[in-house]
């Protein structure tokens, strides 16, 4: 097994094993479960699902990842003071937080799912891209909070700022657009609004799910725009390589903050 | 032997290190002193590679620093706070860092025994006491038989037992040749430990030799007065 991976093992055994884990995946089994035994419709529930997941995921990553950071500086440098590369080290502690959060996100979905004995396979697509969507969220906004702790090295300042961005894209964003079509409705401002679309990962997500389902109304005005001016297989394409770039871009920044990194 | 020449290392406009050269010889205990912010922690950190120095150079055995990590495994580094994943269990904390290095068997588990950690392997970290953390600390630094060890205010933390078996463990590595390289508030640790003295102040040295040279360079009778007066700036 090479060093990349063993980093990765023993961080999942510590993140596993936290308190703020467990919650997390009780707090989606609790919803899943509580969602599906109120309603037989599966698409409704999986829309609902959504709404509350990209909340719930971005928030949770975000903080979570900034906290973590902050929380094991001693670790890190512990860590770097063994001979590991540094590149190493940050995808090894990058992934073994991505992939306990994706997987608990995953999971406490799909059980209830499942038990439910509910005729979900009939939209197992549909599914899969709320689990996409939800498992970028957590690549995207973990990534943004390593940045966030790499680059402060005041922590409270570290969190008040991953905070403000959670804030930024998951209400303000919207709230903003919402403004400058009020203030600028005598205008055609379809395609500025698509333009703006790209810039918040949360929106996007939102996209490939509703496109998915034909429920177009459901995900406000840039949703509507988006949906008339593409068509669903064009519009899933751009969603989701904009959703990679989102993945890639703050990870590979943070990655050259890290690499160049007093600690 | 580990050999610094003219480094400095600024953060932002504050200069801890202001061209710095020293040589280390191999097999020698050298105490690191100075007053808080002096750049003790910088210069031992720029050794390891975790500050990266403005300008100069350090090389050791040879080797050239710059950015590569395998030399680090010659290095065995006890810093002065110890934290490891809150939710791992002692005996993990080890298998993790012996399975970073793979094909390495000759481990030096003594001082596991010695601070009898062995009855402690199942408690999660977090569970631990600072002086318990401070113990394993020191294990990990020993484990891999280091040439060079470095070792941040070791015995801070630690109880007069625990403290005196470090120490001794200090002596032994060192009459093996191991280079040692420690920093300490403890005065009386100096005259026990340390042959050799690199005096920082404001990222400067300003004396490099030994403790006999140190206390006739000041007229002083004493060790901590020798210390104090260099201090003063007398």
């Amino acid at each position: 097994m090479n060093i990349l991976a063993k980093i990765i093992r023993y961080q999942i055994h510590d993140i596993s094993r936290s308190m703020w884990l467990i919650i997390y995946t009780l707090f989606f089994l609790l919803t899943s479960y509580g969602l599906i035994s109120f309603s037989n419709n599966i698409p409704k529930v999986l829309v609902s699902l959504m709404n509350i997941t990209l909340i719930i995921i971005p928030m949770v990553s975000i903080i979570f990842g900034t906290i973590y950071l902050y929380n094991n500086k001693d670790y890190v440098v512990l860590m770097l003071s063994q001979p590991i590369k540094r590149t190493v080290l940050y995808f090894g502690l990058y992934l073994g937080l991505v992939i306990p959060l994706a997987f608990s996100f995953v999971i406490g979905i799909s059980i209830p799912l499942i038990l439910s004995g509910k005729n979900w396979l009939e939209h197992i697509a549909v599914i899969v891209y709320l689990f996409t969507s939800g498992v970028f969220q957590t690549i995207i906004f973990v990534s943004i909070a390593f940045l966030i702790s790499i680059v402060n090295e005041n922590r409270i300042l570290g969190l008040g700022l991953s905070i403000f961005i959670w804030l930024c894209f998951a209400v303000l964003y919207d709230g903003m657009l919402l403004l400058i079509i009020e203030f600028f409705q005598d205008y055609p401002l379809e395609k500025m609004l698509i333009g703006f679309l790209f810039f918040n990962p949360i929106d996007l997500a939102r996209i490939l799910i509703i496109l998915k389902l034909d429920v177009a109304a459901l995900m406000g005005y840039t949703g509507a725009v988006f949906q008339k001016f593409f068509n669903t297989e064009w519009g899933i394409i751009l969603s989701l390589s904009s959703l990679t770039i989102w993945s890639i871009v703050p990870l590979l920044i943070g990655k050259s903050k890290f690499l160049k990194k007093d600690f | 032997m580990i050999e610094i020449s003219n480094l400095s290392k600024n953060f932002g406009a504050l200069e801890a290190i202001k061209n710095l050269s020293v040589k280390i010889q191999q097999g020698s205990i050298t105490y690191l002193v100075g007053p808080n912010a002096s750049g003790k922690t910088t210069l031992i950190k720029s050794i390891l590679g975790l500050v990266k120095p403005s300008s100069g150079s350090i090389t050791i055995n040879k080797e050239r620093l710059n950015g590569n990590h395998e030399y680090r495994s010659k290095i065995g580094y006890m810093p002065q706070v110890a934290s490891f994943p809150d939710n791992l269990a002692v005996q993990e904390i080890f298998s993790m860092i012996k399975n970073l290095r793979e094909g390495f068997v000759d481990y030096d588990e003594e001082l596991i025994n010695l601070f009898k950690l062995e009855k402690e392997k199942n408690k999660r970290l977090k569970n631990l006491s600072g002086g318990t953390k401070q113990k394993v600390n020191a294990a990990i630094a020993f484990l891999f038989n280091p040439e060079i060890l470095i070792l941040d205010e070791p015995t801070a933390g630690l109880d007069p037992v625990s403290s005196s078996i470090l120490k001794d463990k200090i002596v032994s590595e060192n009459k093996r040749g191991k280079t040692i390289i420690f920093t300490s508030h403890i005065l009386s640790e100096l005259e026990e430990l340390a042959k050799e003295v690199i005096f920082l102040l404001e990222g400067q040295i300003r004396f490099n030799g030994t403790i006999e040279e140190l206390i006739n360079s000041t007229s002083k009778h004493n060790l901590e007065r020798a210390i104090a007066s260099i201090m003063k700036g007398d």
